[in-house]
């Protein structure tokens, strides 16, 4: 997994509500055996016609906007399991998404692949929107040793929830199985007391 | 202080604790289809190691294969490569796969309870959302992401945080023509697609205990609808004797044992929730949605709202453009020309012996296409056996065999962009069924007379 520690980067808006993965990556696009190649059909329905030209007023077809940080309106990967939606974001490029609520097992996904997903208040979600709004090319710095999430033009910040061991797999790199490999006494002990 | 079923069950599963509040939790079935797995084998191939439990492991393929031909090679390439796919790591990895052409294959969720792998009392996981159906059994039941697939296969266990808990009690009798999926499309549009999110909900309530395993299943499995983990319900003596007799259950002396520790598994008076909710089953209607998550429902009687409180209205409009939609207006009247009676949520043999009997001697409507896909060979098996098959047949409906089919444009069945697909299914997200396709989620019931009328109406008026 990619380590993530600090990021200072423009921001990418999508300012819509209940973005389901189905969105994120449809399911036609499902069919790969392997995790590469995903970016491309990012948000597919949303970034192109039915004739692949692009839709000009998709946020991912407009130029000023870019960077490696995903700004969305609350629930954001409610619906299928797909850890597909995770990889595609990562593919494309973005490494942090900042949202007021996320959905449990998109968010378990994204922490999985070293996409750090980032739960703000409502307020300061608004605030961001409105100051992308303003100036396009306004920088978010993410610390995650610090927990914490910055706006660089107005300095305003906060501080976020993060799992103490999944900061750490975060910081490192490290994922689950290695960890869970590790217990393999354990599990066989757990298996004898239960037959 | 007592316990909710939910702690029971957990609690039984936990191996180890971990600083921080995590906690590895063991899983007792794994189930694996074509479409998350692939790259969690790759893992296992990478780290030069095997599948750590291959008994407790069971693949079938059902998100790709065609419902139309079975026997042949499936024609879409990427599709095809995938089921082989699966094919050749189940052989490799020495898994049981109930494959295209297996009797026992069908969609995930309905071959686990249908052939009594699902049982209560057990932690099963699949790298799909809708696993929370067999929490119907008073299972813990729930989806995961494909790293955690291979977790599953590396060591048998997951690495998660403890969810908080839900209880939602339904008391009362349902109306004529109401049907557990009116329940649980009711309960959504209350709580909203995000309103379960962080929690393990419970269902309970005289309406829950009053459903059959079918429904009970209809009803969990929406639970990811609203955002939860999952939804369980206490097993009871609905739950033992659908069990009993299956294929995978325990036998003669272990089903009586098994028994007894089920019959423990139920929140106890003094348990703690987190939170609770209580409907009225006298409040419930048939149901549809109007919108683009499940919880954008109203009653069949209702009209499309001018706005919701949870959502920003960018997203509203949205979802009504999409739709073709209005506020105000009323679905009834609605002109459909797609009918999918199918997947996870409403595919099992009652709901194709719910809806025979109300179509036999009817006939579809000249304006509409409309399939019926049972959730498992099995179910497709009983349902001939009845005579089923002939009765959808001659209504004009297609008869088809097992898979997602329409639940989701992966496979060979879509409905066109900008029709509109009254859908036994449970998800009605943009582009779900086809790209620019328009999804109304409903009961069977609902469906089935839309099929026969080519128009959204009130099933009450025909019972
Ligand atoms: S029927 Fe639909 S919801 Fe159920 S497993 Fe298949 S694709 Fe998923």
């Amino acid at each position: 997994m990619e380590k993530i520690e600090l990021l200072k980067s423009s921001c990418i808006p999508l300012p819509i509500e209940d973005v389901d993965t189905d969105q994120i990556i449809p399911a036609r696009f499902l069919k790969a055996t392997t995790k590469e190649g995903f970016g491309e059909n990012l948000f597919r329905d949303w970034r192109y016609n039915r004739d692949e030209t692009p839709k000009g007023d998709f946020v991912l077809n407009n130029s000023i906007y870019g960077g490696r940080i995903l700004v969305a309106g609350k629930n954001f990967g409610c619906g299928s399991s797909r850890e597909h939606a995770a990889w595609a974001i990562h593919d494309y490029g973005i490494r942090v998404i900042i949202s007021s609520f996320f959905a449990d097992i998109f968010k378990g996904n994204a922490l999985n692949n070293g996409l750090l997903p980032i739960t703000v208040d409502d307020s300061f979600l608004d605030h961001l929107f409105k100051e992308i709004e303003k100036d396009p090319n306004v920088e978010v710095e993410v610390s995650v040793p610090a927990q914490k999430v910055t706006i660089l033009s107005t300095g305003e910040s906060r501080s976020f929830e993060l799992d103490p061991y999944k900061k750490m797999c975060l910081i490192n790199g490290y994922d689950d199985i290695d960890y869970l490999l590790s217990l393999k006494d354990k599990i066989q002990a757990f298996e004898l007391s239960k037959t | 202080m007592g316990k909710t079923l939910f702690e029971k069950v957990w609690e039984a599963h936990v191996v180890d604790s971990v600083e921080g509040g995590m906690e590895v939790l063991y899983i007792d079935q794994h189930l694996i289809h074509e479409v998350t797995s692939p790259q969690a084998f790759q893992g296992l191939r990478d780290r030069k190691i095997s599948v750590a439990r291959p008994q407790r492991t069971l693949a079938t393929a059902d998100h790709n294969v065609p419902t139309k031909d079975q026997h042949l090679p499936i024609r879409e390439e990427l599709s095809r490569k995938q089921v082989q796919k699966l094919v050749e790591n189940c052989d490799e990895f020495g898994v049981t796969l109930y494959g295209l052409g297996h009797p026992y294959q069908g969609i995930v969720h309905v071959i686990g309870p249908e052939l009594g792998i699902t049982q209560p009392g057990m932690t099963i996981v699949c790298g799909d959302s809708h696993t929370s159906t067999h929490g119907a059994f008073g299972a813990i039941a729930f989806g995961i992401g494909t790293s955690q697939v291979e977790q599953v296969l590396a060591t048998q266990c997951l690495l998660l945080s403890r969810p908080k808990k839900m209880r939602i009690n339904v008391e009362g009798k349902l109306a004529k023509g109401v049907l557990a999926k009116d329940i649980i499309l009711y309960i959504i549009s209350k709580l909203t697609a995000a309103g379960g999110t962080g929690y393990f909900i419970e269902y309970a309530g005289s309406a829950i205990r009053d459903l059959s395993m079918e429904g009970r299943m209809t009803i969990c499995n929406m639970s990811i609808e609203m955002g939860a983990r999952g939804g369980m319900i206490a097993p009871d003596k609905t739950t033992f004797d659908y069990v009993e007799g299956r294929e995978f259950a325990p036998k003669g002396e272990a089903f009586e044992k098994a028994k007894d520790y089920w019959s423990t598994l139920y929140s106890d008076e003094d348990a703690q929730f987190d939170k609770e909710y209580h409907f009225k089953a006298e409040d419930i209607e048939p149901m549809l949605t109007y919108g683009t998550n499940p919880g954008m429902g109203i009653k069949v009687t209702d009209s499309i709202p001018s706005g919701s409180a949870d959502q920003g209205e960018t997203s509203f409009k949205k979802a009504l453009t999409y739709m073709g939609l209005h506020s105000g207006e009323h679905l009834v009247g609605h002109g459909i020309n797609y009918v999918f009676i199918g997947s996870c949520t409403n595919s099992r043999i009652e709901d194709l012996r719910l809806v025979a009997e109300f179509i036999k001697g009817k006939k579809v409507a000249q304006n509409v296409n409309a399939m019926v896909v049972p959730g498992s060979q099995q179910v497709r098996k009983q349902a001939r056996a009845e005579g089923l098959d002939q009765i959808f047949i001659e209504a004009g409906f297609d008869f088809r065999e097992a898979g997602c089919s329409a639940c989701l444009g992966m496979n060979e069945d879509k409905v066109p962009a900008g029709e509109y697909c009254v859908s036994t299914s449970n998800r009605n997200f943009e582009g779900r069924q086809g790209p620019g396709a328009r999804t109304i989620l409903a009961s069977p019931l609902m469906a089935a007379v839309t099929a026969i009328e080519g128009k959204i109406v009130d099933i009450r008026e025909y019972l």
